[in-house]
């Protein structure tokens, strides 16, 4: 199917929002845009973070995903504490790959679940006496944690529970950091909530705690690598490129991340911030308070890759300018084998994508060092400065949605066809029985890392065994194929 | 009274944030832009207009209370 000019793709969006009530119509509207290089800004064409409508089947999170889920969870030497029932952390546990190395249980602990599993009694009576003698518990059963932190669950926030207290309390018991999170999922319009709130409660309880205590030996090549959460081994990835070009990585936010690298990051010399989303906030603060300057960067894909290391390396002096030229050089015969053998099987391909916050964006160039063209992406809890930066991404006249309905997004792909989708696990099976090929994007689809030159090699066979997998020709039943390709097969 | 986050980027200009609105813009002109006085009327690049009581040349990045004075759409 050849590309949709920008009527068509107007045409469509009004086709999809014809089946909305009035009010909702118009609501949806504002969310749905034609992608259009020659705006500056994007809340001329579309808005974002906004509540979404009820009784859409919207595919978001809450803040308490936001904060436990993305930004604390990962944090692997610290004890997270689900505060609520249980469900909230069980449900949730261990399903973002996030990689790390230690000893589970005993001084790392990020697969585990720990929750303070309230009850009815709880509910009436109040949960702060009972987290009380948690942080006592975990200190003698865990004596090997670096620190806990509470993350709020709804009924915390309603019944109006003191953990901040507590927390002060705990952390005079233990002599570790205890950190109150108020990330109740009730919070904001979707997880991007408790990603700040999250950012809040580091700057608040944990970045200081070293100010003034000069023992860590910096460099003048310090950096820390913000916004990686280490999926599929992710930051591993991104990590070798940069100690390879010469520079230290001091920390990692918060992918197989330890709270003393956090602690340790005011002493760094430039911020990387990959998911920019979710670790912006932070960023910003560290620039205010310690003046220490941020970039963002993208390693998803070859070029993208050359771009950033470059515009990393512009931060320093030549040793490290010289380094990334050398880290590009050292890959290119590797990068460009994988194109060379990729690049015709997908060469044309269209992929549409509906991610969190930064790879609706940032993975646009992997996919068109491909030969692939993206014709349709979205962002689930995006903001007006994720699209800012989204417009220039994209092509001309391709879809923008964002907070996509389970039903647009459902008519979308029917209408624009495309020959991939990149979405998260509840969209999986829909396309999947729909007939069109699907990668998981959040979670890379139990694959990874798909970061830095290595991931990308990985990221082409996945699209690769993805799209020309044979199966999709088997979707339909022999009975319902029609005559005509029929006699294609009695041909062949 | 929206806190703003100031700060320059490379080519030497103002950028003014606000986190709570995700506005993320360029500041065209500052009323008053010299070492001791540093304030007054700044004008923004999509055409909003803020004010910020005049102070002595501050230390960027730094996060200042400005009035709105021009939402720049009507």
């Amino acid at each position: 199917m050849a590309a949709l000019t920008r009527e068509e793709t107007e045409a469509l969006i009004q086709e999809v929002l014809e089946i909305y009530p009035e009010q909702a119509k118009k609501d949806r509207a504002k969310h749905l845009a034609v992608n259009d290089q020659s705006l500056e800004k994007s809340n001329k064409c579309i808005t974002s973070n906004r509540k979404s409508l009820p009784g859409v089947m919207t595919i978001r999170g809450c803040a308490y995903a936001g904060s436990k889920g993305v930004v604390w969870g990962p944090i692997k030497d610290m004890i997270h504490i689900s505060h609520g029932p249980v469900g909230c952390g069980q449900y949730s546990r261990a399903g973002r790959r996030n990689y790390y190395v230690g000893t589970t249980g005993v001084n790392t602990f990020g697969t585990m679940n720990f929750t303070s599993d309230f009850t009815e009694k709880d509910i009436v009576f109040g949960g702060d006496k009972k987290l009380a003698k948690i942080i006592t518990e975990i200190e003698g059963l865990f004596p090997l944690h670096k620190g806990i932190s509470i993350q709020s669950e709804c009924p915390i926030g309603l019944i109006g529970d003191d953990i901040e207290a507590v927390a002060k309390k705990g952390n005079k018991e233990i002599n570790k950091p205890v950190v109150p999170v108020r990330c109740e999922g009730f919070r904001g319009v979707s997880q991007s909530l408790g990603h700040h709130i999250a950012n809040d409660a580091i700057r608040d309880w944990v970045l200081g705690n070293r100010d003034g205590d000069d023992s860590f030996p910096t460099t003048p090549y310090d950096v820390a690598v913000i916004g990686d959460y280490n999926i599929g081994g992710d930051a591993w990835a991104s990590r070798t490129l940069l100690e390879e070009m010469g520079l230290r990585v001091v920390a990692q936010w918060s992918g197989d991340g330890t709270i003393a690298e956090i602690e340790n990051t005011p002493k760094v010399k430039l911020n990387l911030i990959h998911c920019y989303r979710s670790m912006n906030y932070i960023a910003r603060h560290m620039e205010e308070k310690y003046k220490i300057p941020w970039i963002e960067y993208n390693f998803f894909g070859p070029t993208k890759i050359a771009e950033s290391l470059r515009r990393i390396a512009s931060h320093f002096d030549d040793t490290i300018k010289e380094g990334a030229e050398r880290v590009i050089k050292r890959y290119e015969a590797e990068y460009e084998a994988v194109i060379a053998k990729y690049k015709p099987r997908l060469e044309g391909k269209r992929v549409m994508l509906y991610i969190g916050g930064l790879r609706p964006r940032h993975v646009i160039g992997a996919y068109e060092d491909l030969g692939m063209e993206v014709v349709g992406t979205g962002y689930e809890f995006g903001h007006n400065d994720d699209y800012d930066r989204t417009i220039k991404e994209m092509g001309n006249a391709t879809l923008l949605y964002d907070d996509v309905t389970g039903y647009e997004f459902e008519e979308f792909v029917k209408k624009v066809q495309p020959d991939l989708v990149g979405s998260g696990v509840k969209e999986k099976y829909i396309f999947q029985k729909m007939g069109v090929p699907f990668r998981q994007m959040h979670s890379w689809d139990y694959s990874g890392p798909y970061h830095g030159y290595d991931g990308f090699a990985i990221f082409a066979r996945d699209m690769d065994m993805t799209i020309n997998n044979p199966c999709w020709k088997q979707v339909k039943a022999p009975w319902k194929t029609d005559a005509s390709s029929e006699a294609v097969k009695v041909a062949a | 009274m929206p806190s703003v986050m100031l700060k320059k980027n490379p080519e030497g200009k103002l950028v003014f944030y606000v986190p709570k609105k995700d506005l993320e813009e360029v500041a065209e002109s500052v009323e008053f832009d010299t070492a001791d006085k540093w304030g007054g009327e700044v004008l923004l690049a999509d055409g909003s207009k803020y004010y910020f009581e005049p102070i002595a040349m501050p230390d960027f990045p730094i996060t200042l209370r400005a009035k709105r004075l021009d939402s720049g759409e009507d």
